[in-house]
């Protein structure tokens, strides 16, 4: 089992004190030496004290920046506070805390694991046109990334040192640019990019950030973000902290 | 042309000048911002005087009638001026943004070393 020292579990929280207590009292069970971040985007609950109640860290943004701007500070917090890796885990429990140190460990040869829904684990499933969006998505981006990726829309995800250094400036706050997006920008940036099987639970609590009826608008925008992404000059990486191959 | 329609023209673009001088005397709009406006508002005046201009840069480049060539000018300059605000609205978006996430952050930071000082030697978030 890999060491969680310098492990920063980032949990993004909107309106979430139903669940969030719960989720970080299991992080803190099934990960014990983690760091938790719970980055509140603006809640009108009572999230933060909620979240600090149960032992959290809690840094509150004063307005909602979604879940990229939240991705953001938590990156900048990892990189002041001397987090090797940053762990992303959704605030209403839809994660499950156990699939961590398999990303974690993917970590030590690659810059970026995804917990990839569709890789044999767990029951989460999607249909229709929302299933064939994430699909046609997940498609291009193992192109771009260069290695074969299912479930690129996945918010349960780890990046290593070098991927903390460019998301902590240039994580995007777009639609979809926490997902598709950020893929893509660190794939371009010559980081290597991997997806660990991860099984998903229900969600605990809150409503889902995504209508399925929406599906072919949301596939025209990620196609939209896709293609702008890809326009975009690439950034560097930096030299230092370079994984084992 | 009759004298009402030219005046009408002349006083209508003179306004917007005025407008737009009135608002930067009263720093309700910045110059960079009121530049656009001040271009816009100076060439309606001088067609508005001189609408000569406009039917014979009409008739040199082929527009049969001289007011589509205005509205089209109309049209451009507008489009332009939304698109620099579009422009000016995200870069405004991503400083916010930038500002509340260091807010934030700053504001986590202070409270860690407030209970540091009330508790010295112990690391408050253990």
């Amino acid at each position: 089992m890999v060491s969680l020292e310098k492990t920063l579990v980032v949990m993004p929280a909107y309106n979430e004190e139903a669940a969030i207590a719960g989720v970080i009292a299991e992080v803190y069970a099934t990960l014990p030496g983690v760091g938790v971040l719970v980055v509140n985007d603006g809640s009108s609950d009572a999230t933060v004290a909620v979240a600090r109640a149960a032992g959290a860290t809690v840094v509150d943004l004063p307005f909602n920046l979604g879940v990229g701007g939240a991705m953001r500070t938590g990156f900048k917090f990892a990189r002041s506070n001397g987090f090797d890796n940053v762990v992303q885990v959704d605030s209403d429990g839809q994660h499950d805390p156990i699939g961590v140190p398999a990303l974690v460990e993917a970590l030590q040869t690659n810059d970026v694991a995804i917990g990839a829904r569709f890789a044999g684990e767990g029951d989460y499933d999607a249909r229709g046109p929302r299933r064939w969006a994430m699909t046609v998505l997940a498609t291009v981006v193992s192109r771009i990334a260069h290695t074969p990726l299912t479930d690129t829309t996945s918010g349960f995800r780890a990046a290593g040192p070098r991927a903390v250094a460019i998301f902590a400036d240039h994580y995007p706050a777009e639609y979809l640019g926490d997902t598709v997006e950020s893929l893509v920008l660190a794939a371009r940036a010559g980081c290597r990019i991997t997806q660990v099987p991860v099984s998903m639970r229900p969600r605990a609590g809150g409503t889902p950030s995504h209508d399925p009826v929406k599906a072919a608008v949301y596939l025209g925008r990620a196609c939209l973000a896709l293609v702008i992404a890809l326009w975009r000059p690439p950034l560097a990486l930096s030299p230092e902290a370079t994984p084992a191959a | 042309m009759t004298v009402t329609t030219y005046v009408f023209g002349i006083v209508s673009a003179a306004l917007v000048l005025l407008v737009v001088f009135e608002m930067l005397r009263r720093r309700r709009v910045r110059e960079r911002h009121a530049l656009a406006w001040i271009v816009a508002g100076a060439f309606a005046l001088l067609v508005a005087i001189f609408p000569q201009l406009l039917t014979n840069t009409a008739s040199l480049i082929g527009i049969s009638v001289p007011t589509n060539l205005g509205f089209f000018i109309g049209v451009v300059v507008l489009f332009l001026v939304s698109v620099q605000h579009s422009a000016e609205l995200t870069v405004l978006e991503e400083k916010s943004r930038t500002l509340a996430e260091n807010v934030a952050l700053q504001d986590e930071r202070i409270a860690r070393l407030e209970a540091e000082v009330r508790t010295p030697g112990q690391d408050p978030r253990a």
